[in-house]
């Protein structure tokens, strides 16, 4: 790796500290303005006066919202998320029991759906305006447009409550076998490579044709070169930085976006955790999860970017 | 069945019974048969302090057949909501989710039946001479989860902890009554209160003082001496639950195993049921209860628990401030229509007062409020708000509000009055709007006594006076009632004050809305208690897996 190639990840570095700052400052500040706070939602319909004035000093709720903002970010600064508001427990300790869960998710659906996607991609692209091509277009194009929720459903009406192949939820606790880990984590996978492949796959097919009609392709073929070898060792090595944009951007919807898959399959993940947090009105898990969510999607961003400049000998000068 | 004949003042209070239960029967004769078959299992009945109200059901009881409990299995259970707020503290329980779950591990002094009469749990006997100074008598040889005995400190710590703001109690209101909670002795405890009140026993059935160890200040696992034990606890994720072997009620509980997880999306609810992945759910929407009742492994089991989305006006407020406009728009609610079309016949027809048909104390002989737009047209003209709009603001926080809003807006054209319906976000409602707009809508679950009911929603400096009404007779009747030892003068106090809510406060309670639970036909012994679903929060030391 050269100096300018490590000097251009150093400076994409940086901006993620920056990015993240801007990010809890705004998350802190949109959710302050909703309705009720966490000691209103913790004592819920029926709070008296006392119990509020109570309960707000023991949260600390007191104090100006730019103190708390603070405070928060100097406990990040020392590596302290801070306490849920509304369940008394250290925040690492919520967040660490559904990370592995988000996490094989993620990575399963990823391990699935990136080679499948790769593969729709290019094919069409190699086949394009054939039948094929056109078949995988449409199927493509209706996975995208037919709502996740509308799929899970309806997959779990026919594989789980009418033919019973698979259950209708995940219990992760409950799984001890790898026929177990298959059966209980088909329907979500399937839900979620439905919806990203798709668009991974469109976004390689269209990579791969804008470089096909380039004319350095042409001169391949001029020259001979067989149609796969002149796809697969000319175009592609020149399109791996906006295929590897296109999955970073993908992915990056595994990791917060899941909630309805989550909400579908009781599936213990980073997402409802979020959406808890936000009923609650629990600042610091808000907080908590709105920075894994933002670090994780620039995480991504970057090793895409790098992938491209390393691929690419002409970014490289930037 | 028309409101003409409801509202009969010749209808006798046992017939108005007979025809509420013919028709909130939300399950086959056959059904209901087996439901009740049930109840024979449990333990009969000592609280003399309801009367022969429990009248409807016991009449009931001897018919069914009787099934064999079975020892062993696990289910689970799936209730309707889980978060990261999750918790294992009763007092501070919010959810149905959390009274389970606090039924699970935890044991009252009392606890409900069937008939909401509070039977005997942790206490042996409660006796008092004024209605003021309680002795109560504890059960020897209960252990605790950690093999503590169970002693009167614990009563003394579990009970007066309420009374601190920081504990964040959700019943610290009911437990301002305790002036003093001592221990007389290892077995006895000494409650005095502020004022009389006969209904105690029943007080102390509320899963928030269910009795915890004393000096216990962290909830991260349970210590209770409930049927079962905290195995695993993760908030918004799962709670494990496995026998307690030395669990003081003999032969109970049946199953080895519960877990109990919480599934906030409805339809996923329904098909983890049906898919045979969970063995019971709470909260079935009504417009799934068909398809469960159709499938072969599940059925439905309705329970009256008193609950109700009401129409809040408030008094102090224009043009609420004038008694023909209330009256004119409890005038204006179709009942049977809100029944039929938002609740799909699972309920029951509301009076505009709050006390249930079918519960101890409620006064059938009160002539029902008709639909009449006519009679609201009158009096609307009369108030000077013929043709006038009303803005109503609606949410989907109070159950079947925004459709009630709907029909209400329908009707109010009749007689011509122009409801401007103003939807607004379930998320922070109760906080932004309830009892703060001056019409709109609220919804109350059903509290366990008559008393407790009328105090917290109706008493004039009540913290929760929906419609902010005041009536010095109804606050002096409602402190009588509490001391009253004579049955037929108790119940004649409630009646007029049932008169009073219906008749001059700001509610309009078109109906009582059931309680949907879904059972698979592998799990016996599920009885109605009307406190709430899941037979009162309390099915996990009645049911049993028959294989």
């Amino acid at each position: 790796m050269s100096l300018k190639t490590f000097l251009y990840i150093a400076r994409r570095a940086s901006g993620i500290v920056l990015t993240l700052i801007v990010v809890s400052l705004m998350v802190f500040f949109v959710t302050a303005f909703l309705p009720g706070d966490a000691a209103q939602q913790s004592l819920g319909q029926f709070a008296t006066p006392d119990q509020l004035e109570a309960l707000r000093k023991e949260m600390g709720l007191g104090r100006p919202a730019v103190v708390r903002y603070f405070a928060w970010l100097y406990g990040l600064l020392q590596g302290d998320l801070g306490m849920s508001l509304a369940s008394h427990a250290p925040i690492t300790d919520l967040i660490g029991a559904r990370l592995g869960s988000s996490a094989t998710l993620a990575a399963v659906t990823a391990a699935i759906s990136v080679p499948l996607a790769l593969v729709i991609g290019i094919t069409s692209a190699m086949f394009r305006g054939s039948a094929l091509d056109r078949s995988l277009n449409a199927a493509t194009m209706t996975t995208v447009a037919i709502p996740e929720f509308l799929i899970a459903t309806l997959a779990v009406l026919i594989f789980a409550v009418k033919l019973q192949w698979v259950p209708a939820l995940v219990f992760v606790q409950d799984i001890d076998s790898p026929l177990e880990f298959i059966r209980a984590y088909t329907l979500p996978v399937a839900t979620l490579c439905c919806v990203i492949t798709a668009q991974m796959a469109r976004l390689t097919r269209a990579a791969l044709v804008d470089q096909m009609s380039k004319p350095y392709i042409e001169m391949a073929r001029l020259k001979g070169v067989g149609p796969v070898r002149v796809v697969l060792s000319h175009a592609l090595p020149n399109t791996i930085g906006p295929i590897a944009n296109a999955i970073a951007v993908s992915l990056s919807y595994l990791v917060g976006g899941a909630v309805i898959i989550e909400t579908i399959f009781n599936y213990p993940g980073l997402a409802q955790l979020m959406v808890d947090g936000v009923a609650n009105r629990d600042m610091p898990l808000i907080q908590a999860c709105a920075m894994m969510f933002c670090s994780a999607y620039l995480l991504l961003l970057i090793i895409a970017d790098v992938l491209g400049v390393i691929t690419n000998p002409k970014l490289r000068s930037l | 069945m028309s409101d003409k004949e409801l509202g009969s003042p010749l209808i006798s209070a046992q017939q108005s019974t007979t025809v509420f239960e013919a028709l909130n029967r939300g399950m086959s004769r056959r059904d209901s048969l087996r439901l009740l078959g049930g109840a024979g299992l449990m333990a009969t009945g000592v609280g003399a302090l309801l009367g022969t109200s429990g009248s409807i059901w016991a009449a009931d009881v001897p018919t069914g057949k009787h099934a064999t409990p079975k020892r062993g299995g696990k289910i689970r259970v799936a209730a309707s909501a889980s978060s990261a707020a999750d918790t294992l503290d009763p007092a501070r329980g919010a959810f149905s989710s959390d009274y389970t779950r606090h039924n699970l591990f935890y044991n009252g002094l009392t606890f409900f039946d069937s008939k909401l009469t509070p039977q005997m749990g942790l206490a042996e006997s409660f006796e008092t001479n004024d209605a003021k100074t309680w002795t109560i008598k504890l059960r020897k040889g209960v252990t605790f989860h950690n093999g503590k005995n169970f002693s009167a400190a614990d009563v003394v710590y579990s009970l007066m902890r309420h009374k601190e703001p920081l504990t964040g109690s959700k019943v610290k209101s009911l437990a301002e009554q305790f002036a003093d909670v001592k221990a007389i002795s290892d077995n006895e405890v000494q409650i005095t209160l502020t004022y009389p009140n006969t209904e105690l026993p029943a007080v102390l059935a509320v899963s928030h003082f269910l009795i915890i160890a004393d000096g216990t200040t962290a909830f991260t696992t349970a210590n209770g001496t409930g049927p079962f034990k905290c195995a695993q606890f993760l908030p918004g994720v799962r709670t494990q639950a496995v026998r307690n072997e030395n669990y003081w009620k003999p032969g109970k509980p049946y199953l080895d195993e519960i877990e109990l997880i919480g599934i906030t999306d409805e339809p996923s609810r329904v098909n983890a049921l049906l898919a045979g992945d969970v063995h019971l759910i709470a909260s079935v929407n009504p417009r799934s209860a068909s398809r469960v009742q159709q499938s072969a492994n599940a059925v439905i089991k309705t329970t009256n628990t008193g609950t109700y989305t009401d129409l809040v006006m408030r008094l102090p407020q224009p043009p609420f401030n004038d008694p023909n406009v209330v009256e004119a728009i409890k005038l204006l609610l179709d009942r049977e229509q809100i029944k039929k079309a938002v609740f799909l016949g699972y309920g029951v027809i509301g009076n505009d007062q709050p006390i249930m048909p079918g519960t101890p104390y409620h006064f059938a002989d009160l002539p029902q409020r008709p639909y009449d737009p006519e009679k609201a047209k009158f009096l609307l003209a009369k108030a000077g708000l013929s043709g006038a709009r009303l803005p109503l603001v609606t949410s989907a926080a109070p159950e079947g509000a925004n459709e009630m809003a709907v029909v209400l807006q329908q009707s109010a054209k009749l007689a011509g009055l122009n409801i401007t319906v103003n939807r607004v976000s379930a998320d922070g409602y109760w906080d932004a709007h309830w009892m703060k707009d001056p019409f709109g809508f609220g919804a109350i679950n059903s509290r366990p006594t008559a008393n407790i009911q009328l105090t917290q929603f109706f008493k004039s400096d009540a913290a929760w006076n929906e419609s902010g009404w005041k009536n010095e007779q109804f606050d002096q009747l409602l402190v009588l009632a509490r001391a009253e030892t004579d049955d037929t003068k108790r119940k004649q106090m409630y009646a007029d004050m049932q008169t009073l809510i219906h008749q001059h406060s700001g509610i309009g309670l078109p109906m009582f809305v059931s309680t949907l639970d879904g059972v698979s036909t592998k799990l016996q012994g599920f009885d109605s208690i009307p406190v709430g679903g899941l037979m009162g929060y309390q099915f996990a030391e009645y049911v049993w897996l028959e294989a």
